[in-house]
């Protein structure tokens, strides 16, 4: 067998999910002193994760980062392989058969529980639809959310939930310059949703959002922010946690609640009211969502580590819709071990285990390694981890005898009638929602079906 | 909007900054960092990584050290691109300490 990591014969590794950890981890296999070849596989015919599906419209900055994604595709050695579902188009063991290594960094595409009666209720939704619904993901294209009501609650204090409440919260001219996907905004347009209430089970010095998010609530054009001053009161604990100096983020958080709570009312014709200390036993409603019932809850614990519990005081307030933002979660693929309570592929510094045994071959990097937290920039730092990993096995990553000629690869898929996506392919479909966009002053207007994206490519 | 690097990070460099910037926008030179304002894009993910507080956005800032914006902007074109882990300077841990963390 000749030598791998040469010019004539690099290493191959598959890379599943083309979102920043996917693009972190493909920068430092190319970075590093070994020839490697990557083929990047993607559910989707558009890569960037939720950069594109997550990443809230309204913040377009932020996705600026997709300039550094798409450089990496540009290089010879990396091939973008879309409209791939791993573990359903190809599975795990076939690309093993064909790569010396596969890093997931698939994601957490689903959503945690709250295991209360009545989640399931009709106008009971949670943030991740709703989300790939503004945003235009197309597996959440047709959904549909009842924004006739006047009382809307958000159930956690994550960004994620004041990326939901900020959507709700503005008008249609502040968003429709933004990538919002055209039937949202339509939708958003006819919302009666005036007070929002964004509820956490603990208090205000453990709410989970950044100062930047925050702020953009006391900023909005028609919205004014709600803050009771006695839900600001705090137990020791928590008042100890605000005077640690390395805790500076709560502290700016807790302050600009306060800053919320002493502003005199704007008199907008919206609010989103922040409260505390309260979770959500049971979702109430005939055949949909009518009633919260809500239970005020406690702290208990040290500081840094106190968490909620009920006092057994309830009361129940009426609203027609509900979004339960407590986080996203991992989806399992066949042929992977899955960590079932945190919802991650079980790794030590990036290298897959089963039952504490490391797994040849497989590597995680991004959410579905370190569990649905971290911003864009994190995975930059968890992917080098990984690929630190990957690089040290090389020595016996290298003897494993695998298939590497691409077109047996190719014709493997083609064979399952799998229309595949390359980079440039998705640059024509990029081209053309910018173009479509344009028309109606919006940075990009996006295809939402699958159909519509391969519609372009089969245009002369 | 503006995110910018301050004197805290002179004489220690700890760079766990550089490691989750997504778009590689700082810089160095013997003294410290600087953050490109043309490149960033205003995530934060630095500002809580830096273990001495030195990085913050212009939404937020104490009052002596509004000269850094302009100082980042001037310096960081010019200056190499610092994109991965570097050994902190010496007599780092000295200085955190001393800066109180
Ligand atoms: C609503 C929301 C808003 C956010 N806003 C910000 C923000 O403003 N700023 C910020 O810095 N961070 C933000 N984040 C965090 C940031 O988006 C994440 O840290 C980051 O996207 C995680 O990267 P990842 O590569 O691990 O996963 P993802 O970005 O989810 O990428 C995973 C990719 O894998 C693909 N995939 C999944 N399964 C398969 C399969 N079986 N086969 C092939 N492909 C597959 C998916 O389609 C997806 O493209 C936000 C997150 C959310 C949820
Ligand atoms: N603009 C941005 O930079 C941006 C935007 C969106 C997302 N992101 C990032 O993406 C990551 C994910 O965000 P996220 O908002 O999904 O997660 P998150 O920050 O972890 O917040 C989850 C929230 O849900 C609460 N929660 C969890 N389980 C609950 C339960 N059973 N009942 C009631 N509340 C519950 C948590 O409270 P506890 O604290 O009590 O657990 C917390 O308030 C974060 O790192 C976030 O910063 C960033
Ligand atoms: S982490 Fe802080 S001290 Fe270290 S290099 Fe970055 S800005 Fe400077
Ligand atoms: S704010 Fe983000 S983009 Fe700007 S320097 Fe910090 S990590 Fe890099």
């Amino acid at each position: 067998m000749s030598e791998s990591g040469t010019i004539d014969n690099p290493f191959l590794v598959a890379i599943v999910g083309a979102g920043p950890s996917g693009f972190y981890a493909a920068e430092a296999l190319l970075k590093s002193d070994q020839h490697v070849r990557i083929r990047m596989f993607e559910r989707l015919p558009s890569p960037y994760g939720l950069v594109r599906s997550g990443v809230a419209p309204d913040h377009p900055k932020l996705k600026q980062a997709i300039q550094v994604y798409s450089k990496i595709a540009d290089s010879n050695d990396f091939s973008f392989i879309g409209n791939v579902t791993v573990g359903r188009d190809i599975t795990v063991e076939e690309l093993c058969a064909h790569h010396h290594a596969v890093i997931f960094t698939c994601g957490a595409e689903t959503d945690r529980r709250l295991g209360i009666p009545g989640e399931d209720l009709a106008g009971s939704y949670t943030a991740t639809e709703f989300v790939g619904w503004y945003n235009g993901h197309p597996d959440y294209r047709d959904r549909e959310f009842d924004l006739s009501h006047e009382t809307a609650v958000i159930i956690g204090q994550g960004n994620v939930a004041a990326d939901v409440s900020r959507i709700l919260a503005k008008t249609v001219d502040e968003l429709k310059h933004t990538d919002i996907a055209r039937h949202a905004l339509d939708a958003l347009a006819a919302s009666r949703i005036r007070d929002i209430y964004v509820i956490g089970r603990r208090g205000p010095a453990q709410a989970k959002f950044t100062a930047k998010e925050l702020r953009e609530f006391g900023e909005l054009e028609d919205c004014d922010p709600v803050v009771a001053a006695e839900e600001l009161i705090l137990n020791p604990a928590s008042q100890q946690e605000l005077e640690e100096k390395t805790n500076i983020g709560s502290k700016k958080i807790y302050d600009l609640f306060r800053e919320f709570s002493e502003r005199a009312s704007g008199g907008k014709s919206r609010r989103v009211h922040f409260q505390f200390l309260r979770s959500p036993v049971e979702l109430i409603g005939e055949s949909k969502l009518e009633r919260v019932k809500i239970e005020k809850n406690r702290l208990s614990g040290e500081a840094f580590n106190q968490s909620a519990r009920g006092t057994g005081e309830t009361c129940e307030f009426e609203a027609g819709i509900l979004f339960r933002s407590i986080g996203y979660r991992g989806v399992p693929i066949a042929g992977v071990p899955f960590d079932e309570r945190a919802g991650v592929f079980p790794n030590t510094q990036g290298r897959i285990m089963d039952d504490g045994k490391i797994v040849p071959q497989l590597y995680t990097a991004g959410w579905i390694k370190r569990g649905p937290s971290g911003i864009i920039g994190t995975n930059r730092a968890c992917s080098v981890e990984t690929v630190n990993s990957l690089l040290e096995d090389l020595g016996t990553l290298s003897s494993v005898e695998i298939n590497t000629d691409p077109q047996d690869l190719q014709q493997l898929i083609d064979n399952r009638g799998v229309r595949t996506i390359s980079f440039d392919e998705w640059q024509r479909i990029d081209v053309a929602e910018v173009a479509r966009g344009a028309e109606a002053n919006k940075p990009r207007e996006k295809f939402t079906s699958i159909e519509e994206m391969f519609a372009v490519l089969s245009r002369p | 909007m503006t995110t910018f690097v301050t004197d805290n990070c002179k004489g220690c460099r700890f760079t766990d900054c550089v490691t989750v910037c997504p778009v590689e926008c700082f810089h160095y030179d013997d003294d410290m960092l600087y953050i490109d304002p043309d490149v960033c894009i205003d995530c934060s993910a630095c500002i809580p990584e830096c273990p001495v507080q030195a990085i913050y956005e212009d939404a937020d800032y104490p009052e002596d050290k509004e000269e850094w914006i302009a100082i980042n902007a001037e310096k960081a074109p010019n200056l190499p691109v610092c994109d991965s882990q570097m050994d902190p300077l010496p007599g780092a841990e000295e200085r955190k300490a001393e800066l109180g963390f």
